[in-house]
């Protein structure tokens, strides 16, 4: 399994998960994923290679919808809920940088 | 279509387009909300295209029909498929995770041709969701960048789209431009989509890069926002350009996304590589395998409509033209193969059915209002020399304008008596014993004579008799 | 306290009034309420209302439904159209979803009143309430003890007769643990039987709604109603609702019980010996015990601590600012979703979003997620082994009794720790209950946990009705 978690690689992770670590709370969080992932480490010992992964837990296939209109949501009652609205639309900060 | 210099100095240009097509359903690719173009902002919405908390995605049979369609049209293998989760952050992606097909796709291995058998890979097409529409505001350029804010409508989000990615088998931005051409005519033919670029329900991403034959490929570049078929060619000639400019002054290419911009020709930087995230793509837990048993796709295939490359071949073959030739490439493409096809069962003059029918029938549709015994009657009149090409054109659009009629009776209200070969062979005398000087110079050979003869024969026929015929005549008397 | 089967049929035929239901179980929130906390939200006006309604329908005639009347208290991860849904996160405080989950419309169909919205550990990430953004419950048996978790609130709304039934989700645990810490009975139906549609996910693959009621035969009914086919769950399991109820009386004569000779170790002493008990109890109404192995389930900890952050990091990334829910104002996009998943998020939860986040990422995938669901194909695989010789499993719910507040607050590991007997089941994707069964320490109550094969209800809901019969 892959070496010991650094706080550099906390901070990368954090910024994927839009998650702004302070110093202090990254190095809390290095140590603490840190000890989970060395207790994780007991499937290590485990011969997987022929073990085919488990992602569904009941067996279903084709399961399908006809194409059929519903009505849609009140955009008044949907819009109410939003923390910015403007003319109709979800108002949202400007994007700053390339980082789309 | 204007040819464009080839690369200098031994380059060439490679390329590979990734094509999106929003399907033609009425609801989402995976809840019953609306799939429809220009609705008020966000009254297409419901909790899955909101991507609520608790909501859950249910395909949509329809979606996978058509996406079917697309892959067997493509020549693609249908197989068992699954869907995955892309995660990224952006505001108009509602989940912050996009549902897409990742190792599993549906349609695999297919191809495309192009004029000249040119044999066009494609990867895969496969079954994604389109993301919510973002609309920047403020600023300088309205455009995302330097903008002061933005204004999400999700009345996209969440419709069913169909990636379609060809292999690096494209060598010329003509090329590219036929692939793009020829891929919107398929999903028009199948039903698939109503591919509107210009509404952006098909859009291009063109990957473009360089090499010397016998070298690996150059690194490429990715250029988005080209919203035309005119604009795949004006792109690719640029960046396959600049890529060259660039290795031949020292410099080296970077593998990132290039953004095309229409109004000044160019493409510019959008975002490198080393930004791009990190998608964490894991199989899409609410979802369960989608595996079409073979009936299904048996079924799907044999509903399909004859495709547009079959349909030329066949229009080619019916009428003595080239299958790659403007004629049927229009005829087709209006689907007005089959009226052709009737004005022929109805004694019509193939060669000029079709012809006529590409130049003056471009407002008709697929069944055009003139009755297509009537066209044919004029094809034959024209082919008999019963009124001039000229003539015939005037007629074809008198036809077009009365929605069919007796074309004889057109002709005769037009004046245009019909004169038979004998009473030109007259006239064809008359003006050589009136022109003799002309005659003997056209006899020795010297074929601009001719045209002081046909002229004399006009001027009596008062313009009635053919040139064509009349040529004819002079021809077979100067050799008898 | 009053049965749910009572109330259904005592409203039904005229004998109770669902007003008079309704305000008993109003009259003792207000006694109690303050000091559990069983709620984020008590629909005190909107039960009266309903319970009028019923009131005058079985007064005018009207068929009404299979829970006419039952004041029943819902979690607060479940959508109620136009009432507050936060799952007890700051980043949804306020949130008024414009629509029902499918098992409250089932609810509300069944004639039940929807008393009021309870607690939960933050995004049912928790075992014990105490990651509630808006303050831990408490036990209604020791107020200085937790209710277990995540759905400590409705376990102990239950318990202190504050509704009749209510409902939670089950993750590695959420339901049955609690459901052991309260003394009263809880049930994870098979993945797939109760649509999860409106349930806000945490863990899609692993998470599934289920009733908690102070009886099996209360339990059964309320599965019954919540259960079945929802084309709006693209993983419900395409079956009419199982009859339950029907089983009760069955017993268990020549039904092979598992007992797990391999069990994780660290379960208290008290807890064991109440087990010994239910599987003396079992045999002697005719049951046979069989010693089973079950190997890969020590890795069930690491399987599930792998799968369910990963999904939950995926599943947590729609909480931006944008559409609905809480925002942090910042000048750029970027700077706000930081700004607001940071301050709306609480740390149980960043911490799982992080560990998901990271175990997906690119050069890690593999080495854990991948490895992960591997494993958790080797832990159904020992099931369905084990099944092969016998009908049920029997084991401890949670290792302890209820544990003090702030015991296993500063450990995330010894908390998770909690739910090793639970996660197997989730992993698996199979039902399973937790039945009370005596007490143990300090008085406090404890569950034995009745474990059964894909769509074993029956088999589950026979052995468990047995169990009570017996304690």
């Amino acid at each position: 399994m892959a070496e010991k978690i650094s706080q550099e690689t906390v901070v990368k992770v954090s910024r994927l998960a839009r998650l702004s670590l302070t110093s202090d709370e990254a190095e809390k969080m290095t140590s603490q994923l840190a000890g989970m992932l060395e207790h994780f480490r007991d499937i290590d010992a485990l011969d997987l290679a022929d073990v085919e992964p488990m992602t569904q837990p009941y067996p279903l296939k084709n399961v399908l919808r006809k194409d059929v209109e519903a009505p849609s949501l009140d955009r008044q009652e949907v819009l109410g809920q939003a923390p910015a609205t403007e003319s109709g639309r979800f108002r949202v900060p400007p994007t700053i940088g390339f980082d789309v | 279509m204007s040819d464009v210099a080839a690369l200098p100095n031994g380059w060439q240009l490679i390329v590979g387009l990734e094509v999106h097509v929003e399907l033609a359903t009425k609801t989402k690719m995976f809840s019953a909300s609306a799939n429809r173009f220009g609705d008020e902002p966000n009254t297409n919405i419901d909790p899955v295209t909101l991507g609520l908390p608790g909501a859950l995605p249910v395909l949509n049979q329809h979606a996978i029909e058509l996406a079917m369609r697309i892959g067997l049209a493509l020549n693609c293998k249908v197989q068992p498929c699954t869907f995955h989760r892309k995660n990224y952050f952006y505001p108009d992606l509602p989940k912050a995770y996009q549902i897409t097909q990742y190792d599993n796709p549906l349609n695999v291995d297919g191809h495309l041709m192009l004029p000249g058998e040119v044999r066009i890979g494609i990867e895969r097409a496969h079954l994604e969701e389109d993301t919510g529409k973002s609309t920047h505001f403020g600023g300088s350029s309205g455009r995302i960048h330097g903008s002061d804010y933005s204004l999400i409508d999700f009345n996209r989000a969440g419709v069913p789209l169909v990636e379609i990615v060809s292999r690096p088998d494209i060598r010329t931005s003509e090329q590219a431009r036929q692939y793009v051409a020829e891929l919107r005519s398929i999903l028009l033919a199948v039903g698939a989509s109503d591919a509107k670029m210009e509404e952006g329900s098909m859009r291009c991403d063109v990957n473009v890069s360089v090499h010397k034959p016998g070298t690996p490929f150059g690194t490429r570049c990715e250029i988005k926002n080209v919203n035309s078929i005119r604009s795949v060619g004006r792109a690719i000639d640029y960046e396959s350009r600049r890529q060259v400019d660039l290795i031949e002054s020292g410099g080296t290419i970077r593998q990132e996304t290039r953004h095309w911009d229409d109004s000044t020709g160019r493409t510019e930087t959008l975002r490198t590589k080393e930004d791009a995230d990190d998608y964490r793509y894991f199989l899409e837990p609410d979802l369960v395998p989608l595996i079409p048993d073979p009936e299904w796709i048996e079924a799907v295939r044999a509903a399909l409509p004859i495709l547009p490359a079959a349909r030329r071949l066949a229009l080619a073959e019916l009428c003595g033209v080239d299958k790659d030739g403007e004629s049927a490439l229009v005829v087709v493409e209006r689907g007005q193969d089959d009226y052709v096809g009737a004005v022929i069962s109805a004694g019509g003059d193939p060669r000029r059915a079709v012809i006529y029918v590409q130049q003056a029938f471009a407002e008709q549709g697929a069944t055009p209002k003139v009755p297509a015994k009537d066209l044919a009657a004029l094809t034959i009149l024209e082919r008999d020399a019963k009124v001039t090409s000229t003539q015939a054109k005037t007629l074809l659009t008198d036809l077009i304008e009365a929605g069919g009629g007796d074309v004889l009776a057109m002709a005769a209200k037009r004046g245009f008596e019909t004169l038979d070969t004998s009473a030109v062979e007259e006239m064809v005398d008359a003006a050589i014993a009136a022109e003799p000087g002309a005659w003997q110079k056209y006899c020795n050979g010297e074929d601009k004579a001719l045209g002081a003869l046909v002229g004399a024969v006009m001027k009596s026929s008062k313009g009635k008799a053919d040139g064509k015929v009349i040529t004819a005549l002079l021809q077979s008397k100067k050799n008898s | 306290m009053q049965k749910l089967v009572e109330i259904a049929s005592g409203v039904s035929n005229g004998s109770l009034s669902a007003s008079a239901v309704v305000e008993q179980h109003l009259a003792r929130i207000d006694v109690r309420e303050s000091e559990i906390h069983a709620f984020n939200l008590v629909t005190a006006d909107q039960a009266r209302l309903d319970a009028a309604k019923v009131d005058a329908d079985v007064k005018s005639g009207k068929k009404v439904g299979a829970l006419a009347g039952v004041p029943i208290a819902v979690k607060d991860n479940m959508c109620t159209r136009g009432v507050e849904t936060t799952c007890s996160s700051k980043i949804l405080q306020g949130w008024k979803p414009p629509y029902d989950a499918t098992v409250v419309t089932k609810l509300r169909a069944a004639g039940a009143i929807i008393i009021g919205k309870t607690n939960l550990d933050e995004f049912a990430m928790g075992s014990s309430t105490e990651n509630s953004a808006f303050g831990p419950t408490k036990n209604p048996h020791d107020i200085s003890r937790v209710p277990g978790g995540s759905s400590g609130g409705s376990a102990a709304a239950v318990a202190a007769g504050f509704a009749a039934a209510s409902l939670g989700s089950d993750t590695g645990g959420s339901i049955r643990q609690p459901a052991a810490l309260c003394g009263v009975v809880g049930v994870k139906p098979t993945y797939g039987v109760v649509s999860r549609y409106g349930l806000v996910a945490f863990a899609s693959s692993l998470d599934q709604i289920g009733p908690f009621t102070c009886d099996v035969r209360d339990a059964a009914t309320l599965l019954e109603v919540i259960s079945g086919h929802d084309p709006l769950d693209s993983t419900s399991i395409p079956q009419p609702a199982p009859s339950l109820v029907s089983v009760l009386e069955h017993g268990v004569a020549g039904m092979r019980i598992g007992r797990v000779t391999d069990l994780p170790e660290g379960c208290e002493a008290d807890v064991l010996e109440r087990l010994e008990s239910a599987f003396d109890a079992l045999r002697s109404a005719g049951a046979t015990i069989v010693d089973i192995k079950l190997p890969s389930i020590q890795y069930c900890l690491t399987a599930y601590y792998l799968i369910a952050p990963a999904e939950a990091s995926s599943n947590l990334a729609r909480y931006d600012g944008v559409r609905y829910g809480n925002r942090v104002d910042a000048a750029d996009l970027n700077s706000m979703y930081a700004a607001t998943r940071e301050a709306g998020f609480g740390e149980e939860v960043k911490r799982r979003i992080m560990l998901g986040t990271y175990a997906l990422s690119a050069g890690y995938y593999d080495a854990y997620y991948g490895k992960a669901l591997k494993v958790r194909r080797l832990i159904s695989d020992d099931f369905a082994r084990a099944y092969q010789s016998v009908d049920t499993i029997l084991t401890p719910t949670s290792p302890s009794v209820a544990f003090e507040f702030g015991s296993k607050t500063d450990n995330p590991l010894a908390m998770y720790l909690c739910d090793v007997f639970t996660i197997p089941t989730n992993l698996a994707g199979h039902p399973a209950m937790s039945v009370p069964f005596g007490t143990g320490a300090h008085s406090m109550p404890v569950g034995v946990q009745v474990l059964a094969p894909t769509l074993g209800e029956q088999a589950m809901f026979k052995v468990a009705a047995e169990l009570e019969r017996a304690s």
